[in-house]
């Protein structure tokens, strides 16, 4: 599956705006994420397994935090970053 | 042999490297390192000075560790940074490291880390990975002494300050804003606090036995047993083994008061010490008293202290944060640090003459000094 990466974690895939992950859940794409772009995952879940506060993950069009959402092959993600700082 | 000054500036944009001549004068500047980027603390390794350790984050970004093994000219990120064990026992998650301290000089790779909360964690490969400190971030009194999960700052509770005597790698100190100083003697296994003597003018309790708010405290080199605080409410000074702090800023001038962020130490004097006074009346600006930025200096170890201004502006509103002081090993001494107007000040004779390094970076979260 194609994830579509945003700008302030492509240090992590080479500059590239996406990155290919499998898995059945939101939360086995960023595990296999992380195996293939090492350091990427904890940058945006924290150690309890919480996407961090201005993290947004889009199933498709819809805005998912629970890590056990299931997806499908036809499905499309897309990490983004919320609006803040300063 | 590395003999190059070099000052490693954090910001909250990024950070800078600026080299000097031999004489400390002329100094260049590299960077942005990390443009964008949170970076709270920026540290070379007395041990090893090429490695160098930056604590990190973004406004969106988790915490990390970044190292640089090359002096900063190349950087990696840490494969495990600091963070909590999953499934912790309070549900805590890492927001922010604030605090970076190299380890005893007889544990080469040993570095320390605090953080928000207020948590204390452990390297032994010079900071590529990372463990919480347990006797610390699970001692059965940690809640009450971080008083978690409130955060007691506007923003965030944070652990800093992590000092190691250099006469005993297990005898450790570290300040906790809010909450106090604390200390252990079994390398970090059990703590006590170390807060008798310190105002707490924000608690009903004239005297309690932690809360209070320290902002910066710093051990002597030669003279371990002798310590410094800049404290939310004062400036103190402690000779252990006594067990209470003495108020050395009642000393200072009353419409300067004695409110600040850093506290800087001579390198071989013990008596001879740096801070720099805000305002802290009113709603706390947490400006320059007055709009005079000044540094003020003690040299009988805080029994009297004299404003030293010279070449630094008549009328400016910064402050300088508790990271953002430091001093160098030359004869004499240089004294330095950042403005939350981001600006780099220094001083090659101890604070006789100011003169600027660098202007118009973004503000200044942190200077450390070192030689590559």
């Amino acid at each position: 599956m194609r994830i579509r990466i945003p700008t302030p974690l492509r240090s992590y895939t080479a500059q590239s705006a996406y990155a290919d992950a499998d898995g059945a859940t939101v939360g086995e794409l960023l595990a296999d994420l992380e195996r293939r772009h090492p350091g990427i995952r904890f940058r945006m879940v924290d150690e309890q397994n919480q996407l961090r506060k201005h993290m947004k993950i889009f199933l498709n069009d819809e805005a998912v935090r629970d890590l056990a959402t299931p997806v499908g092959p036809a499905d499309e993600i897309t990490i983004m970053q919320a609006l803040s700082g300063g | 042999m590395a003999d190059t000054p070099v000052l490693l500036v954090g910001t909250r944009k990024g950070a800078w490297i600026l080299t000097g001549d031999a004489e400390r004068r002329s100094w260049s500047a590299e960077g942005p390192v990390f443009l964008g980027h949170v970076v709270q603390h920026l540290v070379a390794d007395p041990r090893d000075p090429s490695t160098m350790l930056m604590a990190s984050m973004t406004g969106h970004l988790g915490p990390t560790v970044f190292r640089s093994v090359d002096a900063g000219a190349t950087w990696t990120e840490a494969r495990k940074p600091p963070q909590f064990h999953h499934g912790d026992r309070l549900g805590r998650s890492l927001q922010r490291v604030f605090w970076l301290t190299p380890g005893h000089a007889a544990e080469p790779g040993r570095w320390y880390a605090g953080g928000t909360p207020q948590a204390l964690f452990v390297s032994d490969d010079a900071g590529d990975t990372w463990e919480p400190v347990s006797g610390w971030n699970d001692h059965p009194l940690w809640e009450k002494w971080s008083m978690w999960p409130e955060d007691q700052t506007p923003d965030g509770s944070m652990l800093h300050s992590v000092i190691v005597d250099p006469r005993d790698a297990s005898h450790l100190y570290i300040g906790l804003s809010s909450g106090g100083v604390f200390e252990s003697v079994d390398a970090g296994r059990d703590w006590k606090p170390v807060n008798r003597g310190v105002a707490v003018a924000f608690l009903p309790d004239a005297e309690p036995e932690f809360g209070h708010d320290p902002h910066c405290v710093r051990m002597h080199p030669q003279q371990p047993d002798r310590l410094y605080q800049q404290n939310h409410c004062g400036i103190y000074r402690i000779d252990r083994p006594a067990d209470r702090w003495e108020r050395i800023g009642d000393n200072m001038p009353p419409e300067v008061g004695d409110i600040g962020f850093p506290i800087e130490l001579h390198p071989r004097d013990p008596a001879t010490a740096w801070v720099f006074p805000m305002d802290g009346t009113d709603v706390w600006p947490r400006t320059s008293p007055d709009g005079r930025p000044a540094v003020f200096v003690t040299h009988d170890a805080g029994e009297s202290w004299s404003r030293s201004d010279r070449g630094l502006p008549s009328a400016a509103w910064f402050t300088v944060k508790r990271q953002a002081m430091t001093t160098d090993d030359a004869d004499p001494v240089g004294v330095y640090f950042g403005t939350t107007s981001g600006e780099v000040w220094g001083s090659v004779n101890e604070g006789e003459q100011w003169s600027p390094i660098v202007q118009h970076l973004p503000e200044v979260y942190s200077v450390e000094f070192t030689r590559v």
